[in-house]
């Protein structure tokens, strides 16, 4: 497996991610579930989240596929999945999904808890992905140590596939991972589950060097705990992707909770209030702490 | 506990052929390396071994006997019953033995806090139990359901000084408490060891719980040889994770003229989708950082499990029985809520041991064993059953199974519960009665 020394293949999605950061900013990565508040209204969310009209909208997509067991998530993203699969969503909802994504332009991903894939067949989730115009798949609960089939399936169609990195991950560990990888890595930049926080880690900006120096070229993101523009703004600041799921599901669950699943404006909010914050990143090199990220 | 060579499966990354392994989020999987590590260090370690063999022995009240079911076996057509009486453990049943072994492990490791998550309850008692006597601080995950159902060791857990977490999310039961503990542990993984209460779960607690509890089988082997002259002709245990179940399977496992028969919740019947038979229902899967039998629908999406007994409703297995399944090894029946009920009476009243339901479940299987057992050289058939747990914490399920009289009124004096008592009376009415009686 290891392929230490080798820089990775940017696919799909890393390229657009590395397109972005040549122009001078960071990139903004944003996260809805298919199937919530149902698959229609789903699909209008992720219109939305592309930007409409003038404004615009997040640089990436990731199509979340609500699960039974979904341990990576927190209390926001488990309440939608719970609802969304109570109202009848399914595994081929999430192909309709990208397809609607791929229509606006925008790039879009898959994240997905592994056995709904092995259920529908990995490779035919790989064909059925790549032939919606998905890019690629973020797997939560798959390590590469377990990912033969995905590896093989992933090349045979053409799809990046995106692993996590933890803190807690060895150096060896990180250069295999990260060597694994196609597209970009996922840096899970706080020691827990997903949600928005109150601050971002400080972890993070070294788990993003970490992974540099495992490999220069590689592209990265960092998810978990972002929730508005100026935070977004901090994590561009030392890495190539922010990566922001719980902050905008909470607008869909307020719209729900409040009779109105329809009701998109929170969504469109917060969505320019983020767009807004990666376009004024600091240059590339600034220093965490002087973004306020490091020192408690 | 060394006179056995260890297990050759699973192998070095934790398979069980093509079951096991560790499908986990990157952020536990340092911490599962470290805990293969220590246990692995452990287990060649004598001050560690020498550590868990006094607490088992003066703490827990090991070696636990052998107890031959006299009266209970003569539903049996005909085979000798022995009891493996878990039951006797302190906390009431075979969870103690793992918790115990984890819980000198996380002392090792230098982690200050545990956290688990239960069903019936049993496995939280015995880790809250576990947490007392070290000093450390322990949650226990429990489904909503479940609290409800077991209060009684709900009470237990916040006496011994555990927080009770009662889970809202999914079903609310065992399934969802171990989302919790993980989730919990993703967050606290630098300090806080997840005590894992079966054989399930990523490597290595499958290996690691089996391990710990392989003493059942070890002890219960040498009385049989000491005491009958031979091995049984079959094992039987209950099955929701599978942990009673491999602690006697193992050292039985090379014997191949020894039968294993795992017991499963069968619910209201595998005919009406509300059951726990992982293995005789379910299809593979992955679930909780494992690949095994899981019951799922079309998409993957977990099944709802059910069953009376609270510490089998779980839509998993533990990997190593998929494969003792798969292989052939062992055989794996459903057995249903009613039959688990009716043997529940049955030892009560023939043995004066209340098993726990769970246990029931190996009970109701070994009568349906011994009445398909043949004779062996004119011999009755020898069946050794785990039985893995008391039955106090199950009074008031049964209380409402059985509409048992708890008013104190003389039964001559009420009107319209003749029927309900006559059942409670005599469980043969029930659907074990059915059955060609020895």
């Amino acid at each position: 497996m290891s392929m230490a020394g080798t820089s990775m293949d940017r696919g799909r999605s890393g390229t657009v991610l590395a397109d972005i950061r040549a122009g001078g900013r960071g990139a903004l990565v944003g996260y809805l579930p298919v199937g919530y508040p149902n698959v229609e209204i789903s699909l209008a969310a992720l219109r939305a989240l592309t930007g409409e009209g003038d404004s615009p909208g997040v640089d990436l997509v990731e199509v979340g596929l609500p699960y039974s067991d979904p341990v990576m998530d927190g209390a926001t993203v488990q309440r939608a999945g719970t609802r969304a699969l109570e109202r009848g969503v399914r595994t081929r909802d999430v192909f309709r999904a990208v397809e609607t994504v791929a229509g606006t332009g925008t790039t879009a991903v898959v994240m997905t808890y592994w056995n709904l894939v092995e259920r529908y067949g990995v490779d035919a989730f790989a064909r059925d992905l790549a032939a919606a115009g998905g890019a690629g798949i973020i797997t939560p609960d798959l390590t590469p140590d377990e990912a033969e089939g995905w590896l093989a399936a992933s090349d045979a169609h053409g799809l990046d596939r995106i692993f996590l990195v933890s803190p807690s991950s060895t150096d060896a560990r990180l250069a295999s991972t990260v060597a694994a990888c196609r597209g970009w890595v996922y840096a899970t930049s706080v020691m827990g589950v997903t949600g928005a926080r109150v601050n971002t880690s400080s972890l993070a900006p070294e788990l993003v060097r970490r992974v540099r120096s495992a490999d220069p070229d590689a592209m990265v993101g960092v998810g978990l705990g972002v929730s508005h523009g100026a935070q977004a703004a901090e994590v561009t600041a030392f890495a190539d992707a922010v990566i922001v799921g719980s902050a905008l599901v909470n607008t869909l669950l307020a719209a729900d909770d409040a009779g109105t699943p329809d009701d998109l404006t929170g969504l469109r909010a917060l969505v320019a209030d983020l767009a807004a914050g990666v376009r004024q990143t600091a240059a590339p090199g600034t220093s965490a702490a002087s973004a306020g990220l490091v020192g408690a | 506990m060394s006179l056995h060579p260890p297990a050759q499966l699973p192998d070095a990354s934790g398979h069980f052929d093509r079951f096991g392994g560790k499908f986990v989020p990157e952020a536990l999987y340092a911490a599962l390396q470290q805990l293969e590590q220590a246990f692995q260090a452990a287990q060649v370690d004598a001050d560690f071994k020498a550590e868990l063999a006094d607490l088992l022995t003066n703490y827990t009240g090991r070696p636990t006997p052998i107890t031959e079911a006299k009266r209970f076996s003569a539903e049996a057509g005909g085979a000798r019953i022995l009891l493996k009486r878990e039951d006797l453990n302190h906390t009431g049943s075979h969870k103690i033995n793992n918790v115990l072994g984890q819980a000198l492990l996380t002392k090792r490791m230098g982690k200050t806090r545990v956290i688990a998550e239960t069903g019936a309850g049993q496995h939280g008692v015995a880790t809250a139990t576990a947490a007392a006597l070290f000093g450390l601080d322990c949650t226990v995950y429990m489904g909503r359901v479940d609290t409800e159902r077991q209060a009684l060791n709900v009470a237990r857990m916040r006496l011994l000084g555990a927080e009770v977490i009662a889970v809202e999310s999914g079903t609310q039961t065992l399934k969802d408490a171990m989302n919790d503990a993980m989730r919990d542990w993703v967050a606290s993984v630098d300090h806080t060891h997840y005590l894992i209460g079966t054989v399930a779960g990523p490597h290595p607690f499958p290996m690691m719980v089996r391990e710990f509890q392989r003493v059942i089988g070890t002890e219960a082997r040498a009385q049989l040889l000491d005491r009958y002259g031979r091995l049984p002709d079959a094992v039987a245990a209950c099955v929701g994770g599978g942990s009673n179940a491999l602690g006697i399977f193992a050292d039985f496992i090379p014997d191949t003229d020894v039968a294993l028969y795992g017991f499963e919740a069968g619910g209201d019947g595998i005919e009406t989708g509300r059951h726990a038979a992982t293995i005789s229902n379910g299809e593979v899967g992955v679930l909780h950082g494992m690949r095994t039998y899981v019951l799922q629908d079309e998409d993957g999406q977990t099944r709802e499990s059910h069953s009376i007994s609270a510490g089998l409703d779980y839509p998993g297995v533990g990997p190593e029985h998929s494969w003792l399944a798969h292989t052939g090894r062992a055989h794996y029946e459903p057995i249903t809520d009613a039959e688990a009920m009716d043997a529940f009476a049955l030892l009560s009243r023939t043995e004066g041991i209340v098993p726990a339901i769970e246990s029931s479940h190996a009970l109701a299987g070994a009568i349906k064993l011994g009445r398909r057992l043949e004779r062996i050289n004119g011999e009755p058939p020898l069946i050794l059953v785990n039985l893995s747990g008391r039955g106090d914490k199950d009074v008031d399920t049964a209380i409402s199974w059985f509409s048992i009289d708890t008013s104190g009124v003389p039964s001559s004096e009420q009107e319209n519960t003749a029927q309900e008592a006559r059942t409670a009376d005599d469980p043969s009415l029930g659907e074990l009665g059915k059955g060609d009686v020895a």
